[in-house]
């Protein structure tokens, strides 16, 4: 803020990489947000067909277009959750073992070794899904539904091939896993050494400095991790489409055959016979999963941002 | 350096793609020189995917000028871009409705009618994974039952009745049907609904009617989860079928294993869909067929394509390609391809008729 008294601000002398470099980066910029107005555009132009469309009309003839979303929206944000769920504590104990309990080798091994698992395309994990895990955790499942089945997330019967929202789960876990590692070990870095030190030297055990010092310092930068791998899980779809068996119901049972689809999924799977207003059908639920994960990163952002100063993350 | 490494890679990329569609030479001491040129292009049934891979290979090689693609879009988009004008021919599963006949075809000379021929007849198989059973009958109601969930154990009655002999578990039975939408999957409800009505009470369509069972990606997909699955059940082309038990469907008093033959017969056999054009050939496939030297669980796919072209060569070339899917060549390159069953002399002569009216 200056004020008409003061002199003119003495202006920087502008050399041509100056205004090149400047000018690029500000198309960089436009372009992105193009790209996702684009999107936008594109997704919201093609959705509303379906929501004007005579339900009837529609994949498995629905009451209302909000009969036909509920089943894959509940299937989609089910199984991320799972997933996060698995992925989250794994992660964090990797990252700390990284970045605080590791030989500094042996903490560099791993984290290639981690990064490497990133690099996997998701269709490998697909491949992995349905002919690895799924035949060898069917048994499980089994044994679940027989001991376990008063649970209501194991009520019988068991599927027989293991293609459950479970395996999908652990599936995505595993996808999530270094992202939210990479993310995590990083933040654990930065944490002040001098705030480490006090705890030591206050007689902290290192796992008593690890939580006074190292959790809270990380915490925001742990919620952009954890938001960034959800992110991750609700917009996968080649493992969903090709490890989980679908059918158009909400449900929380994790080892049946009939599992809640979910949005990216069901696109991939039913994209290629679609016609008609099925077509724009299959784009507005595209719409809406473009919502979620809009919300879902905002809310990441909020979260970051509220406590910005002590941030790694940003 | 740089430079010339990236120059380096454009005129060795243009040189790869450039020969694409030159690569395919005619084999030495051929017929001879096709007159044919020209490019047409077609979209439509995914079942037919890779038997027309396997048409348009041979077809090319024998017609070094002309170039067609097939877009395995599905049954529906094909037919409404074949509607639209966007494509000479197109491949469905399901012929052609009333309605989409009334409303005309863009690409064509207006009022010159179209043809509608059978090229792709595919039989499918019940493939099971039962431990200790080799050998599986079941009867429509039934399998219909399986596939509903109203019969939820091997050991049932209904199958027991129809299994003497063998030694059903007493375990839960995990039917497999298609996750995606699929043709394959209409003609299964198709003959479960036509045969089994009580029992099967959903209008046969793509999509799996019932929120029962398990799901699985396509016709591997469905071949995998039955392979690896314990007591599991599914259906699937039975060129694809592999190594897994098939079951014997009940025809008449009979039950039937799948042979290419008995698909093309109930197929050669069944009556024409009536009230159609005469270059119509939609088949009303009898699925209630009581002879027992027909399979009548097949699907059989079509091809759409104009009475008379605007454009005199693409019509030449369609003629060509059609007749060719249609004759002995092309039914035993997609035998050998796509596992098909070839349609039967009778009926390929029809079907030649009919596109020989092709202008």
């Amino acid at each position: 803020m200056t004020t008409a008294t003061e002199p003119a601000p003495i202006k920087a002398r502008q050399r041509p990489a100056d205004r090149v470099f400047a000018g690029a980066s500000l198309v960089a910029g436009i372009i992105i947000l193009l790209a996702l107005a684009a999107v936008a555009v594109f997704l919201v132009a093609q959705s509303l067909p379906a929501f004007v469309a005579d339900p009837k009309e529609l994949k498995g003839e629905p009451d209302s277009f909000l009969a036909y979303v509920a089943p894959l929206v509940f299937g989609t944000i089910w199984a991320a959750f799972l997933a996060l769920l698995m992925a989250l504590p794994l992660s964090l104990g990797i990252a700390l073992f990284i970045s605080h309990y590791a030989p500094r080798r042996v903490a560099q091994g791993l984290g290639y070794i981690i990064d490497l698992l990133a690099a996997v395309p998701s269709v490998v994990f697909g491949l992995w899904g349905i002919k690895v895990l799924a035949p060898a955790v069917g048994p499980l499942y089994i044994w679940l539904t027989e001991n376990l089945g008063w649970i209501p997330l194991f009520a019988p019967p068991a599927s027989g091939t293991g293609k459950t929202v479970l395996t999908v789960a652990i599936v995505l876990a595993v996808m999530i896993i270094p992202i939210i590692t990479a993310l995590c070990r990083e933040v654990f870095l930065q944490t002040p050494v001098l705030h480490e030190e006090a705890a030591l030297a206050l007689g902290a055990t290192r796992w008593e400095m690890i939580q006074m010092a190292v959790l809270p310092f990380g915490r925001p930068g742990i919620v952009s991790a954890a938001m960034l791998g959800l992110g991750r899980a609700l917009g996968e779809t080649m493992v969903v489409a090709m490890v989980l068996s679908p059918a158009f119901l909400i449900t929380f049972v994790l080892t049946s055959g009939q599992n809640s689809p979910t949005i990216a999924g069901n696109i991939a799977l039913n994209f290629p016979e679609a016609f008609g207003v099925n077509v724009n059908a299959l784009i507005a639920t595209g719409l809406i999963l473009f919502g979620i994960t809009l919300l879902i990163n905002s809310i990441a952002r909020a979260i970051v941002n509220r406590r910005k100063a002590f941030s790694g993350a940003n | 350096m740089r430079l010339g490494s990236i120059a380096a890679l454009a005129i060795v990329g243009s040189i790869v793609l450039s020969s694409c569609a030159a690569n395919e030479e005619a084999p030495a001491g051929d017929a001879p020189e096709s007159t044919l040129a020209g490019t047409i292009d077609g979209s439509g049934a995914s079942s037919q995917g890779s038997a027309q891979e396997a048409w348009i290979a041979a077809f090319q090689i024998a017609n070094p000028d002309v170039t067609i693609t097939y877009d395995p879009a599905g049954s529906g988009a094909g037919r409404e871009a074949f509607i639209a004008g966007g494509v000479s021919f197109a491949g469905t599963d399901s012929s052609l409705k009333d309605e989409e006949i009334a409303g005309g075809f863009a690409g064509c000379v207006a009022d010159s009618g179209y043809i509608e021929v059978p090229v792709y007849i595919s039989p499918i198989a019940v493939i099971f994974n039962v431990e200790g059973v080799d050998e599986l009958n079941l009867d429509a109601a039934t399998l219909a039952g399986i596939f509903k969930g109203t019969i939820t154990t091997w050991d049932d009655a209904a199958i027991v009745a129809l299994n003497k002999d063998a030694t059903l578990p007493s375990a839960p039975i995990t039917a497999v049907h298609r996750s995606d939408d699929s043709g394959t999957t209409k003609n299964f409800a198709d003959y479960l609904n036509k045969v089994a009505p009580e029992v099967w009470d959903a209008a046969p369509a793509d999509p799996f009617p019932y929120a029962t069972g398990e799901g699985a990606q396509g016709t591997s997909g469905v071949v995998d989860a039955v392979t690896n699955g314990t007591n599991t059940i599914g259906y699937a082309d039975a060129s694809k079928a592999g190594d897994l038990g098939v079951a014997k469907i009940k025809v008449g008093d009979e039950f039937v294993g799948y042979t290419a033959e008995a698909a093309a017969a109930v197929v050669a056999e069944s009556p024409f869909v009536e009230g159609r054009a005469e270059t119509d050939l939609a088949i009303k496939l009898d699925r209630t067929t009581t002879d027992p030297s027909h399979y009548p669980l097949v699907l059989v796919s079509y091809i759409i394509a104009c009475g008379e072209y605007e454009d005199a060569d693409t019509a030449a070339v369609v003629k060509a390609y059609v007749g060719y899917l249609a004759s002995e060549e092309g039914q035993a390159e997609a035998a050998s391809a796509a596992g098909a069953a070839p349609l039967s002399a009778d009926l390929s002569a029809k079907v030649a008729t009919a596109i020989a009216t092709i202008k």
